[in-house]
């Protein structure tokens, strides 16, 4: 059992520094530095603890419940380290509207935490009990501004519909274990693939996808997305954008290919209309926002129906593709709503694409930041947007998706379009046209950009050894 | 009447479900919060019911006094206490949609019909009570508590930190914003 309790080491941590943090915010002695300084050192320490852990293979620990192999691996540093940024971010966030940081540091700790549980689990209760720490503290935080009526709509917003979700995937699993006897995604699948599939069993398995396709905001369950994005605090929609959306892709992973492989057949077949419905939509209703966190929101929904490829592919390939893609595109979304944080915008969520212009000729070293990010998410080699795009597509046409991959290429074609909106007004905008806003230098935000322009860079040039690292994470059931 | 005596727990299910299920609805269209928050009573109480049907005495007691007992409380105790009265008819945004929603309804009631006449087609199974731990024979109470500390350990320890959460959102979200703190 000690040695059960010591692979949890990570969890521990994050957990118990969440609870310290919110203690000593209690007691009102510290200063926000504090809280910043306590929230940093949470996340590394656990971030030592998953390297120190290290992974188990395919052995299973807290009966059947989690599995912590290299795809539990790769997937809790990559929350680890898109929490430690946001919580970079954070700090100039929280100084200018002069907000307490505890609850709010403490809340992304626990919202990580839930996010490592999704990352390891293997056995549908407890992937839904830590998909909902994640969820409820997520709500919190979008609603963190309690003067903001936007902040407040976004949090309403997602709560209700979280909420929703969570109703449909919680009735998919009940049928599912109705169907099966087992909540175990091992025993699942043994048993699908044992006979043939029971009525309950395929709208158990529909009405789970249909809540996981909620989670990572696909069309048509996408509806909250815009509104979410646009009203919650910038730098948490920075979060929800790569960390519980990453999660939700983890968990979507796993449960499609090592619970529902057996039908794969079926679930296949929506998915692949999901994706394509997902990669138009997104893209084509980005095209009219004017407000930047709106587009990106939509931007968002794209890069999802992008992932949905390399999932609906699966086999080593594609859940390699969908890894690398999950890894490159947190730190340039991080990155690119990262210089939305710093932008010194009037009033709340009120940043306008307009806010960028002339930006280049009074802060070209933000705006050659920004332009990388927008590459990068437009899929323009040498960022690292154009290695995950390629390898996401190359995934879908060698499993026979080749009509997928061709919407695939057009649609980012199209993105092109809305996100050299912004490069137009940054670099093509003339003086006289009146001027955007600047952008703040403060010194956690920049670090934590310099880190997303790097990797942008890195993963676009070098992907070598991020891939290689990947492989063996793509190996979550013997293919 | 030997038809009723073979059906009889189906029977009991059935009126079990219907009952719950009308508590539901009625909580959603009862205009007055204390009727809605009552008619929430019915189904929780519903909810017992059918816990007694699958033979998990300890849930149901547990539904008793946790959710009709308790969390009922709270609710009455806040609408009294806010004093709310009946809902006002309100501009009705949703109202063109309401042909879609029945459209919607009828697909999927089908579909959760379907989904209980494939279970149902098997011999209804007597529900197995959850009395026996490696082996031996416990009490339900007994053979839950094994369940939930050993099999399902880790979930427990993640509810309990998801209901922390629950709290500091509450406190959070219910706090007063900051100008009306100085003011």
């Amino acid at each position: 059992m000690n040695a059960q309790v010591s692979v949890l080491l990570p969890e521990l941590l994050l957990a118990g520094m969440g609870i310290f943090i919110l203690l000593v915010g209690v007691l009102g002695r510290g200063s926000q530095r504090l809280a910043f300084f306590l929230a940093n050192f949470g996340v590394l320490a656990s971030m030592v603890a998953v390297v120190g852990v290290g992974e188990r293979g395919t052995e299973t620990f807290f009966a059947g419940m989690l599995q912590l192999d290299r795809f539990a691996l790769f997937f809790r540093l990559l929350f680890l380290a898109s929490a430690l940024l946001v919580v970079w971010l954070s700090r100039p966030f929280l100084q200018r509207a002069q907000q307490t940081a505890w609850e709010y540091y403490a809340l992304i700790l626990f919202a990580t935490l839930g996010m490592c549980f999704l990352a390891s689990g293997v056995h549908l209760a407890g992937l839904y009990v830590s998909l909902e720490l994640m969820a409820l503290s997520s709500y919190i935080l979008a609603g963190y501004f309690r003067g903001e009526v936007k902040s407040h709509e976004a949090a309403t917003k997602y709560f209700v519909l979280g909420a929703l979700s969570s109703g449909i995937l919680i009735y998919g699993l009940s049928l599912m274990y109705g169907a099966t006897g087992s909540l175990s995604l091992a025993e699942v699948s043994q048993k699908l693939a044992a006979g043939p599939r029971s009525v309950a069993a395929t709208a158990g398995m529909f009405l789970l996808l249909a809540g996981m396709l909620f989670k990572v905001a696909a069309v048509p369950f996408h509806v909250w997305t815009p509104d979410v994005y646009e009203g919650a605090p910038t730098p948490m929609t920075a979060f929800f954008s790569v960390g519980p959306k990453a999660a939700a892709f983890a968990m979507l992973v796993r449960v499609l290919w090592v619970g529902l492989a057996p039908a794969a057949a079926d679930w296949r077949l929506l998915v692949s209309w999901v994706a394509a419905a997902t990669m138009v939509w997104g893209n084509v209703a980005a095209l009219t926002q004017d407000n930047v966190k709106r587009m990106l929101a939509y931007s968002s929904i794209a890069h999802a129906g992008y992932t949905l490829l390399g999932v609906l592919a699966g086999g080593p390939l594609g859940t390699q593709s969908v890894l690398f893609y999950m890894l490159v595109y947190a730190v340039t979304n991080l990155g690119a709503f990262g210089l939305v944080v710093l932008l010194a915008a009037k009033e709340y969520a009120g940043e306008k694409v307009a806010d960028f212009r002339g930006l280049a000729h009074r802060q070209p070293v933000a705006a050659f930041a920004m332009l990388l990010f927008l590459l990068s998410l437009g899929g323009i080699p040498p960022t690292a947007g154009f290695m995950g795009k390629l390898y996401l597509f190359a995934a879908a046409v060698h499993a026979g998706y080749a009509w997928l991959a061709v919407v695939g290429v057009i649609m980012s074609a199209v993105s092109l379009y809305y996100y050299f909106r912004i490069v137009k007004e940054m670099y093509l905008a003339s003086a006289g046209e009146g001027e955007g806003v600047a952008v703040l230098s403060e010194a956690w935000g920049v670090r934590a950009l310099v880190v997303c322009a790097l990797a942008t860079l890195l993963f676009g040039v070098y992907p070598t050894s991020a891939l290689a690292f990947l492989a063996p994470a793509a190996k979550i059931v013997p293919w | 009447m030997d038809f009723l005596v073979a059906h009889f727990s189906q029977a009991v299910f059935l009126f079990l479900a219907f009952f719950s299920l009308g508590g539901a609805v009625g909580v959603v269209v009862l205009r007055q919060p204390v009727h809605a928050a009552l008619s929430l009573l019915a189904s929780f109480l519903g909810v017992a019911g059918l816990f007694v049907l699958a033979r998990g005495e300890f849930l149901a007691a547990v539904q008793v006094l946790v959710y009709a007992g308790g969390v009922m409380v709270l609710f009455l105790f806040v609408i009294m206490f806010v004093n709310v009265r009946a809902v006002g008819k309100e501009a009705q945004y949703l109202r063109p949609l309401v042909p879609l929603a029945v459209v919607g309804g009828l697909l999927f009631s089908a579909l959760a019909l379907t989904a209980m006449w494939a279970l149902g087609r098997r011999p209804p199974a007597d529900a197995f009570p959850l009395v026996s731990v490696a082996g031996q024979e416990v009490g339900n109470t007994e053979a839950v508590g094994w369940i939930l500390y050993r099999e399902y350990l880790l979930p427990f320890e993640v509810v309990s930190v998801l209901l922390l959460v629950a709290m500091v959102g509450a406190i959070v979200l219910g706090r007063k914003p900051k100008e009306m703190e100085k003011a």
